[in-house]
């Protein structure tokens, strides 16, 4: 038997680790003024960046309300980066929270006995 | 690499649905033939694990960002079909729930991050880490040049998706009707900033979970390869 369970547990904690320190990941864009991802623009910014929106686009964009867009939360856009920081750690601890859950329930399902 | 709503025409996106539906209920069978009960945890880890990964956005300054997928240290420990399973979870929660990516454009997403970068990264990983020993070093330089190169060859594909959109997709008037950039512009800026920087920080994260695990539990290396 190999210590897997007290490394699956390291890992849980890593996870925990780097929920918390996941508003790195809206800190660093905004200290070096990075944008969007690339592809990834709203149609404002399409805008700005062609000159129009592409009509295929225009009807597309906005075909899914997401719940927490943005891993945050609507009206929050505009409280500054410390509540940002706030949602992210939110958002990072709800979606493993899913994803987790999902790929359990998924395992149990087609795992093979021992 | 979360393409939108909007960028992909109908005839892109489409296509990739038809084949990711099918494609995942292949993986989820060949799953099913080699997942042990005690490494389903592992699977619920690793999707958790590329989803928070994600999150960390790497700034290249006063242009875009970008970040590290996961997909090749997941398809490293419980193979490459698994590390599909996992990503396509953390990516289909993304699109419905933070909106990160478009809901038409999951097949897509789901190919170019959960099929691309999983099968490319393990297999070079495979091929070099050969028959090392599972505490080599050659072990995590191979994770390493897998991660660098998975990540770019879905990098190009997604700016390939992107760019046939202006030829494929036009109104009346010659305007695009989704995507508005061609190939010359979106195939480069997608390797570009991947080859210099997103490439690099998903070979970090490939190689130092694989010297971690070197050093604490090297079992979970020998997971896939090990249950065949």
């Amino acid at each position: 038997m190999s210590n897997g369970n007290s490394t699956m547990k390291k890992m849980l904690l890593g996870l925990v680790v780097l929920a918390i320190l996941s508003p790195v990941g809206v800190i660093l864009p905004d200290m070096f003024k990075a944008g969007s991802a690339w592809g990834e623009w709203d149609t404002n910014e399409i805008q700005k960046m062609v000159g129009f929106v592409p009509q295929g686009m225009k009807n597309l964009a906005d075909l899914w309300q997401a719940p927490m867009p943005d891993y945050s939360f609507k009206g929050w856009e505009e409280k500054g980066l410390g509540m940002q920081s706030l949602a992210y750690v939110i958002s990072a601890a709800v979606g493993m929270g899913i994803i987790g859950g999902i790929a359990l329930l998924f395992g149990k399902i087609v795992k093979q006995k021992e | 690499m979360h393409i939108p709503d909007g960028y992909l025409s109908p005839q892109t996106y489409v296509p990739f649905y038809a084949f990711i539906i099918p494609y995942l209920g292949i993986a989820a069978r060949k799953v099913s033939k080699v997942l042990r009960s005690r490494h389903v945890p592992l699977l619920a880890l690793g999707a958790a694990f590329s989803f928070v990964i994600m999150m960390f956005n790497v700034p290249i300054p006063g242009g875009t960002t970008g970040h590290a997928v996961g997909a090749v240290i997941v398809a490293v420990i419980l193979g490459p079909w698994a590390a599909s399973i996992a990503v396509s979870i953390a990516l289909i929660v993304q699109a419905l729930l933070f909106g990160d990516g478009g809901i038409t454009a999951i097949g897509a997403n789901c190919f170019n991050m959960g099929v691309v970068i999983p099968f490319v990264g393990y297999y070079i990983y495979k091929l070099i880490s050969g028959s090392s020993e599972i505490t080599s070093p050659r072990r995590w330089v191979a994770g390493a040049i897998g991660g660098y190169v998975g990540i770019n060859v879905a990098a190009v594909i997604a700016g390939i998706e992107f760019g046939i959109q202006p030829l494929i997709a036009k109104a009346p008037d010659g305007h695009p009707l989704y995507s508005p950039y061609p190939l010359s512009v979106a195939v480069p800026a997608m390797a570009i900033e991947h080859l210099m920087v997103f490439g690099i920080v998903e070979a970090l994260v490939t190689a130092l979970i694989i010297i971690y695990l070197q050093k604490s539990d090297k079992t979970l290396l020998t997971i896939y390869g090990g249950a065949r």
